[in-house]
């Protein structure tokens, strides 16, 4: 059965084919559906097959190496088109396909009626190819083919419609700035390869971790390499400093929002990070790095999302939030934790996505949640689905989100940063004032919408099924990882699958003092009591006493105004970075150096050259006797010349 | 040594069949097209041959032939081709009945001669490929200049004349002191063996006794007519101008093939002959490259012409090969061999698809388009696939060269820095940025509501014909590039052990 992991990668791969090349004739919405959202639930059920076999198999005869063809072979180089099932990359393939599956089957209805129908499945089946080819590749280049070609879908999904405005600019200007910024990580992605190929010998993931695990290898080589591809991750994963081009995706189709820049690609870096695993626990001081940038963009991430009013752009900078706690998890060391979040995120978040597709599908495309208000009573499933999906992002037991945020939690105070676990804490504080903020101002209150002009309605049965079926794992998908405080030694389910999978890592790092079970516990009420209060809190600022809101906005205007603008952040790098390249390379190098230093050179050169020749051509007279007088001085000097030189 | 006359035909068929089509009536103009069309296909079918019997196990030259031609100084007419030289003859028989198909509709007049051009230039592009005696390969070389000058000049846009003369000259200096050098190392010849040959292969032999001063002189007496054609940066201002005025077919001949010519020369030439001095001047010749990938992806992202764009965009990617070249590790080396034949692809098929454009709007300002992509459906994906191998997206060619090239550069000996990587690395972003920029600014947003626009009609069925093939290989490059690396790599492996492995017998 494992050996068929191909076929995970291949069927997605014929449908693109298929609606890529003949959508366009088909034109039946049904039949492009079908086939693109077949090709992804049919992947869902090889893995599901593939996870029955693997569970049946002893715990250190889980990886398994699937290989297709040789790809290049250069040299000491040899790669190959090979896949590796493992513990990791089922569970991620899992989370793909399965989630993967369920948008594609809401976009049958998202996407009724609009007339990039087939190129939309097309393209969200070519997604889901690359993103397998991510998650299952066996060696660094072929991930990082994946890496790329899901980039490279994002960009076409970003950009579906081409031709609409997006905020101040376009979409495709969004698609581009997505793209641009994607490269700059892949940029640290690639310097990372290099080094692990120079130091190493090898791209392979199997030779290169037993060579890390039992090679003494400079701790400074090591964390370059660490850090070249935490670059990467910062790219994929919209990580400060390149986060800004996540927000801005959100010009895509909201299914693309669910699937892409929520579930799946975005957490590829996370994948990415946890898969080279004993790198950075051979590199304490990168693990630091990846840390403190993952609580910093957690942080901050979450205060913007406090004031935004586009429905997207809160979930858009909530998922930035979310995906710096898996970082902080990685950073600290709870690698397991960190892949746990991944996957509750995953069903929370493209729960969110999808509800608020569906609300702004019952909205006609109104994104403004000030322009909501009261919707419960039109969109029932919608409304009950969302508030799953805000209680488990919130961390309130026992939905999913509370096992693994607070698990991450524990682990970056019990590695003995107390400030860590703060700041944590806080930024849960503020996720769920916001989600709860978000939560109220559309399903509650007033209906604050024009009502001769805007209908809402529930969604059809093909749009929340699937909320249904992912409001149903953002409750429980949390039990397979209960912390071992409440089911004992060796009780939590997803830390035992995957220990495999990190024990290299573990083993190199420095293992941390475990405080006492007391203070875990006592850290968990905390933290469980303080986002109920931001709860209640939300709930009374926008339901309780309308209009408080705005007075403390007044109040604080100036913060206000920053954190509405996003800290500015678009402006600045605009100013300092995108501006001066484009002045410096028209001004000074193209219009400078390349036309007046070097071409003017060369013409100058050659009006000389037409100077001189102008003047000397004035000799080829064409008389005759001229031409004698010019022969008889040169004889006369040859002659001189000669008799000079024997004398 | 056999004698085999295969490579003889190949360079026969287009010079023969170019002169048999001045016999025909210039009015018959479908039939000579057809017939230039034809003798294109045959001479790629003999390539073909050569390639299926050529033995990738074996570094040497192969199909090899040899007539002596001016007995006094041992100059003949020599040919054979190994790995590198196989790779580009093919790329250039390829090339060449695409273009002549695609500009099936862009030429109108002259046809006879403009057909008749190409061939000749195809001659000259082949002959310089397997050339195996300096003199001839000189010969071929700066024969090679008349017909693209004539091409540029008959052919092209407004500013054609200044162009032509421009690529004429510029092109023309650097081949003087080539020549020089030719003739000092021929001279070089006589002292060691006691006879003047132009024989490369005896040459190679002798070349690394040249004294170390001197090889650094012969070296770039060389290199400098070589950079020009590359071209390495700051010797590149004749390429825009080139592009812009040349007609389609010549831009696609120019960016697919001649500029392989100064790569080519850099590898088959300047590092056998010149061992100790390449190495010395490796760092040199990679901080120009690097130069060359950021000046000219900087410069492209500000052009306003889609041509002089690609031109630019060309500067940036040849930076890779030579970076690839320098870098003398196997990894960088088959990457520029196999990213010549890349650029020579995505390139080519930039320039097809601005000319399918073009001819419809006659126009290549950016500005002027916008949103295209509601009208012209077809060429917009195939611009966009264009685009993405140019920018070396993984599954297609352009990553594997540059992917390859950087791979080498990074662990090279030779250059032994990280930064010669990091840099070129960054010109992966930029191509991002100036490709994609102008994709969007055609072919996304709202139509343009310019007049110019109103004939914009799709691609019609020759132009996918011409299309189609390219991208097959644009593919087949990124899935399956062995095919291709094959065919160097035991070429490239024997070069790079030859050049590293030179005694330091010289006295320094």
């Amino acid at each position: 059965m494992t050996e068929l992991i191909y076929l995970t990668v291949l069927l997605p791969l014929i449908g693109f084919l298929i609606n890529g090349l003949f959508g366009s004739k088909i034109k039946n919405e049904k039949i492009i559906g079908t086939i693109g959202s077949g090709a992804i639930g049919l992947s869902f059920i090889v893995v599901l097959l593939i996870l029955i076999e693997t569970l049946g198999k002893p715990a250190d005869q889980r990886v398994t190496i699937v290989t297709l063809f040789q790809w290049m072979k250069v040299g000491n180089l040899d790669i190959s088109i090979a896949y590796q099932v493992d513990q990791l990359s089922i569970l991620m393939a899992l989370i793909v396909t399965g989630i993967g599956f369920l948008i594609h089957v809401y976009s049958i209805g998202y996407m009724h009626g609009d007339k990039g129908f087939w190129r939309f499945f097309a393209y969200l089946n070519l997604f889901i190819f690359a993103m397998m080819n991510l998650i299952l590749a066996d060696n660094f280049v072929l991930l990082f083919l994946g890496w790329e070609g899901v980039g490279l879908c994002s960009y076409l999904l970003i950009g579906f419609w081409y031709d609409r405005k997006f905020e101040k600019s376009t979409t495709a200007s969004a698609a581009k700035k997505a793209f641009v910024i994607n490269r700059i990580g892949d940029f640290g992605f690639l310097l990372g390869i290099f080094l692990i190929y120079m130091t190493f010998g090898s791209l392979n993931f199997t030779e290169v971790f037993t060579a890390a695990n039992h090679i003494p290898v400079d701790e400074s080589v090591v964390s370059f390499i660490a850090l070249f591809l935490f670059i990467g991750a910062i790219g994929k994963s919209a990580q400060i400093p390149l986060f800004v081009w996540l927000p801005d995706a959100m010009a895509g189709p909201t299914p693309v929002s669910a699937l892409i820049h929520a579930a799946t690609m975005v957490t590829a870096g996370v994948y990415m990070v946890a898969r080279c695993s004993i790198f950075y626990a051979m590199a304490p001081t990168i693990m630091m790095v990846v840390a403190i940038i993952g609580l910093l963009t957690a942080m901050f991430a979450a205060t913007i999302g406090l004031v935004q009013n586009d429905i997207k752009k809160v979930l858009a900078y909530s998922t930035v939030s979310q995906l710096g706690y898996m970082f902080l998890a990685l950073g600290v060391g709870a690698f397991t934790s960190g892949i746990f979040h991944v996957m509750t995120h995953a069903f929370f978040k493209a729960l969110l996505f999808l509800g608020a597709g569906s609300v702004i599908h019952g909205m006609h495309h109104e994104q403004n949640i000030q322009k909501y208000g009261g919707l419960k009573k039109y969109m029932p499933v919608t409304f009950i689905t969302f508030l799953i999906a805000c209680i488990a992002i919130a961390g309130i037991p026992p939905f999913s989100g509370f096992f693994s945020k607070d698990e991450i939690l524990w682990y970056s105070y019990a590695k003995g940063n107390f400030l860590f676990w703060l700041i944590g804490a806080l930024t849960a504080l503020i996720t769920a004032f916001y989600m709860f903020r978000l939560l109220s101002l559309t399903f509650f209150g007033k209906e604050r919408f024009d009502k001769h002009h805007v209908h809402p309605h529930e969604s059809p049965k093909v749009m929340t099924v699937p909320l249904i079926i992912l409001a149903f794992f953002s409750i429980v998908a949390g039990f397979i990882g209960i912390p071992e405080v409440f089911s004992g030694e060796g009780g939590n389910q997803i830390k035992n699958w995957l220990a495999p999978v990190f024990a290299d890592a573990h083993s190199k790092k420095i293992t941390y003092g475990m405080p006492s079970h007391f203070v875990e516990i006592l850290l968990m009420v905390i933290s469980v009591a303080g986002a109920a209060a931001a709860i209640w809190l939300a709930r009374h600022v926008y339901l309780t006493k309308p209009g408080l809101a705005d007075q403390i906005a007044n109040r604080m205007k100036k913060g206000y105004s920053v954190l509405l603008n996003k800290y500015y952040v678009d402006e600045i790098y605009n100013k300092l970075i995108v501006q001066p390249i484009y002045k410096v390379s028209d001004g000074f190098l193209f219009k400078f150096t390349d036309v007046k230093i070097i071409d003017g050179t060369i013409n100058r050169t050659a009006s000389l050259i037409d100077l001189f020749s102008n003047n000397i051509k004035r000799i080829q007279t064409g008389v005759a006797q001229f031409y004698a007088i010019i022969m008889m001085i040169g004889i006369v000097i040859a002659l001189f010349w000669i008799i000079v030189s024997l004398i | 040594m056999e004698n085999n006359f295969l490579l003889t035909y190949l360079l026969l068929t287009p010079l023969v069949g170019g002169f048999l089509l001045l016999l025909i009536p210039s009015q018959k103009k479908q039939f000579i097209k057809n017939a230039g069309l034809g003798i294109s296909l045959i001479a790629f079918v003999i390539s073909l041959i050569i390639y299926f019997n050529f033995d990738q196990s074996k570094p040497d030259f192969q199909f090899v032939q040899k007539f002596v031609w001016i007995e006094n100084f041992n100059i003949s007419y020599f040919v054979g081709v190994d790995g590198l030289s196989l790779i580009l003859v093919l790329l250039t028989t390829f090339l060449t009945p695409l273009t002549l198909l695609s500009s099936w509709s862009s030429i109108q007049h002259k046809v006879k001669e403009f057909t008749f051009f190409m061939l000749l230039l195809q001659v000259g592009m082949l002959g310089v490929f397997v050339s195996l005696d300096l003199f001839m390969f000189y010969i071929f070389w700066e024969a090679m200049l008349i017909p693209m000058y004539f091409i540029i000049g008959i052919w092209g846009g407004g500013r054609r004349i200044y162009a032509s003369v421009k690529f004429f000259i510029y092109t023309m200096l650097g081949s003087l002191l080539m020549l020089v050098a030719i003739i000092w190392l021929a001279v070089f010849a006589s002292n060691e063996l006691g006879y003047f040959t132009t024989n490369l292969l005896e040459l190679y032999k002798i070349g690394p006794n040249v004294p170390h001063e001197i090889q650094k002189w012969m070296f770039l007496a060389f290199a400098l007519s070589f950079a020009i054609k590359v071209p390495i940066f700051p010797l590149h201002t004749w390429l825009p101008d080139a592009h812009v005025e040349a007609p389609t077919a010549g831009s696609v001949i120019l960016a697919g093939v001649l500029l392989k010519m100064g790569t080519y020369g850099l590898i088959r030439f300047c590092l056998p002959l010149f061992p100790q001095a390449s190495i010395d001047i490796a760092p040199m010749m990679s901080i120009l490259a690097i130069i060359g990938i950021i000046y000219g992806a900087l410069v492209a992202m500000v052009q306003k012409d889609m041509k002089k764009l690609v031109a630019y965009s060309s500067v940036s990617h040849l930076g890779f090969v030579v970076l690839g070249i320098f870098s003398f590790t196997h990894e960088a080396m088959q990457g520029a061999v196999i990213q010549m034949v890349n650029h020579g692809l995505s390139t080519g098929a930039l320039f097809l698809l601005v000319g399918v454009v073009y001819e419809r709007t006659h126009t290549r300002e950016i500005s002027d388009y916008g949103g295209i992509a509601k009208v012209v459906p077809i060429f917009s994906v195939a611009f966009l696939f264009a685009i993405l191998s140019s920018v070396g997206l993984p599954g297609l060619n352009g990553f594997i060269g540059e992917f390859l090239i950087l791979l080498g550069a990074f662990k090279s000996p030779v250059l032994n820095s990280w930064w010669y990587s990091i840099f070129a690395a960054s010109g992966v972003i930029f191509a991002a940025v100036y490709l994609l920029w102008m994709y969007q600014r055609v072919v996304f947003g709202e139509l343009n509501t310019n007049p110019k626009l109103d004939h914009l009609t799709d691609m019609n069925a020759r132009e996918l014909i011409v299309i189609i093939p390219i991208f097959f290989f644009i593919v087949w490059i990124g899935v399956y590039p062995s095919t291709f690396l094959n065919i160097s790599d035991a070429t490239v492996s024997n070069l790079i052990n030859q050049v590293l492995n030179t005694p330091l017998s010289v006295v320094k």
